[in-house]
């Protein structure tokens, strides 16, 4: 039983890492690159405007999908590894 | 073919598409009816959660959202995508994992607690009766411009094919006709941007013609936008104009909403496995993205169009003559959302910020101007895209029928929400709980007739607040909802007491709030502050307010939490459970 816990408690762990980091680029494009860096990436010049307004409408969501997806392959491979699979 | 035909056509032969669609897929069984049978393929399930979650609003309102605002009104593309990260990670797996079929019965089990699935059932219903409202409208006013149909006539229409395939197929037929909806209404919205991004950038792709530069004179689009914005009196397209810390809330408050609606959720319960749930939401996403990518390029190149139709030789005394207006002006004017005022009786059309003193002085100097003449509600952008482009009458046909599929796909995932809700919460979980299988489909059918008439008769009769409401729907799942589900997967301490305190306190300070500002249950006149920037706590508008509620939502349901008995171990078991796949054939077999 605690064998089992202890494996538990780790793929748990390495779930919540995951989410973690994932999470931390989620804020880094939308509400960073795409609100409050703005000002910062206004050097960055591309089509007309600025870096910032690109990620405001369509950097992000592109982002966004390879987070969900990359998060998916990701557990799924944890699943197997902790034989979590099922 | 005359247009009108062409239109019938085209609406006529989606609707028999989605009818025969719902024949083939009845549902015979509740495991049919709310979740499919567990057996939909996750990229389906991406399609048809695509096709669910993009409502009227999307598909008719979006573009002229961020056309006229440009910039700050970002917030709802990442707001409105940026959940389904969320979702993705925070809570569907672990709901399909626990392999139920409503999310106040997720509530109720892990806070074991009667009174908490009711508060998830309040939640729910007050959340998805608000959203519909806005569907049947929708419903109404594409048939009105399409078909000229009085709105109740192509309300009652909508009605009845939602009814046919909701009613019979329950999710199994409401998921393989949302994506021939999807299907539908991509092409519908796709199609007239890519030919109007050709006419203007000579890109085919709308997102990359964005930042492309114009035909006509070789300028970025956006350059030049921001130039014509200007001169006439406009704030710029593309700087930031607005509140930033309310502009971050915002985009917050979306983003938890979207993960905390129930109606997209239980799209989750139908796929087979929880890996199935982490692909479904991806894919979700890049069908969602099509048509949220594409958006923004609709939107600018709407206003520029507008821009180039009114000063066809450029801003100056020359206008548009009223008399020589395009045929789409004279279509729209007919439907009164778009309205032309000579207030200088020149015979021309102005279009010009005349709020903005300078600009209203200087053009009134210059060009003897008395006033912005031109009258045009954002909602008729999309909508009258095709016409605007001068594009072929099937394509015209093709944004009705796609309009229609958005409004029809979300109001008929928002009703199986309800019906679900009220037969396997109410009746089976609460009222009566030895009804058989066949009762409970029986219920589940008779709640489904009964929430389509109760949406019908609020789209017929709207209450004055309509508008208002969807900030309440969003507000209340960001509030309510998602924080009494993230909670129950990844805090075992979190107790029945700690979530109905955290729910209700959450949802109290959320609508207190909002009715502040907007009037006590919408009536005009009664709000306690005028809804202003002034007036706002630190700038944050009522609409904004939801991810705050979430907050108190979390710090509540902890502090009660801590002060009263843990939950007890077979609670404990369950919420570990939830988080590991292994062992979801067991939780299945429940039913």
């Amino acid at each position: 039983m605690s064998d089992h816990d202890t494996n538990a408690d780790a793929y748990w762990a390495a779930n919540k890492r995951l989410i973690a980091g994932s999470l931390v680029i989620w804020a880094l494009v939308s509400f960073g690159f795409g609100i409050l860096l703005r000002p910062l990436l206004s050097g960055i010049k591309v089509g007309g405007t600025d870096l910032g307004f690109w990620f405001a409408q369509q950097g992000s969501i592109l982002v966004f999908i390879v987070l969900i997806f990359f998060y998916a392959w990701r557990m799924n491979a944890l699943d197997r590894k902790f034989g979590m699979e099922e | 073919m005359s247009q009108y035909s062409l239109n019938l056509l085209f609406i006529a032969a989606s609707f028999l598409l989605y009818i025969g669609i719902a024949w083939w897929a009845r549902a015979k069984s509740t495991n049919e009816f709310y979740a499919a049978n567990r057996g939909v393929h996750p990229v389906v399930n991406g399609m048809a959660t695509a096709a669910d979650w993009m409502s009227a609003a999307s598909f008719i309102s979006m573009a002229g959202l961020i056309a006229f605002t440009g910039y700050d009104n970002s917030t709802f593309l990442m707001g409105w995508t940026g959940g389904y990260v969320l979702l993705a990670m925070l809570l569907a797996p672990y709901l399909r994992k626990f392999g139920k079929f409503t999310v106040p019965e997720f509530i109720g089990d892990r806070f074991y607690s009667k009174p908490a699935r009711l508060v998830g059932v309040l939640c729910l219903i007050v959340c998805s009766l608000t959203y519909v409202i806005g569907q049947m409208t929708g419903v109404g006013v594409a048939f009105s411009r399409f078909l000229e149909v009085e709105n109740a006539t192509g309300m009652f229409i909508g009605a009845g094919v939602v009814f046919f395939y909701a009613v019979f197929g329950g999710m199994k037929g409401v998921t393989y006709t949302q994506v021939a909806q999807y299907v539908v209404l991509i092409f519908a919205y796709t199609v007239p941007a890519i030919f109007i991004s050709l006419q203007l950038t000579g890109t085919p792709l709308p997102p990359l013609g964005l930042f492309s530069e114009t035909v006509k004179d070789g300028v970025p689009l956006l350059t030049k936008l921001d130039q014509v914005v200007t001169d006439l009196g406009f704030r710029s397209y593309t700087e930031h104009h607005s509140n930033t810390l309310n502009m971050v809330l915002f985009t917050l408050s979306l983003m938890i909403g979207t993960a905390g609606l129930p109606h997209v959720i239980i799209r989750f319960f139908t796929v087979p496995k929880v890996k199935d749930a982490r692909w479904s939401a991806g894919w979700a996403l890049v069908f969602i993205a099509l048509l949220y990518l594409t958006a923004p390029a609709v939107g600018a190149m709407a206003r520029l169009n507008i821009i180039d139709t009114v000063y066809p030789k450029g801003i100056q005394a020359e206008t548009l003559v009223y008399e020589e207006r395009p045929q789409w002006m004279k279509n729209w004017e007919t439907t009164g959302l778009l309205t032309f005022e000579d207030k200088n009786g020149d015979g021309q059309i102005q279009l010009y910020n005349d709020k903005d003193e300078a600009t209203a002085a200087k053009f009134e100097s210059e060009f003897g101007f008395k006033g912005s003449e031109l009258g045009i509600n954002r909602d008729i952008l999309v909508l009258a895209n095709p016409e605007i482009a001068n594009l072929p009458g099937w394509v015209i046909a093709l944004v009705a029928a796609g309009g229609l599929a958005a409004a029809l796909s979300t109001a008929a995932g928002l009703l199986l929400a309800i019906s679900g809700t009220i037969s396997h919460d109410l009746l089976k979980g609460a009222l009566t709980p030895n009804i058989s299988e066949s009762g409970e489909l029986m219920a589940a059918r008779i709640a489904m007739a009964a929430a389509i008439g109760v949406a019908t008769y609020l789209g017929l009769n709207p209450p004055g607040f309509a508008a208002q409401t969807v900030a309440l729907a969003f507000g209340l799942a960001a509030a309510s909802i998602f924080p009494a589900l993230m909670m129950g997967i990844f805090s075992k301490t979190v107790n029945n007491w700690g979530a109905i305190a955290g729910m209700l306190s959450g949802l109290v300070f959320t609508v207190y709030y909002i009715f502040t500002y907007k009037g006590w249950f919408f009536v005009p006149g009664t709000n306690t502050l005028p809804d202003n920037a002034e007036n706002w706590v630190f700038g944050i508008s009522p609409l904004s307010i939801g991810a705050i509620g979430a907050l108190v939502n979390f710090v509540v349901a902890f502090a009660i939490s801590k002060v009263t008995a843990p939950p007890p171990q077979h609670i404990q078991e369950l919420v570990e459970s939830v988080r590991v796949p292994k062992g979801a054939a067991a939780a299945v077999a429940d039913h």
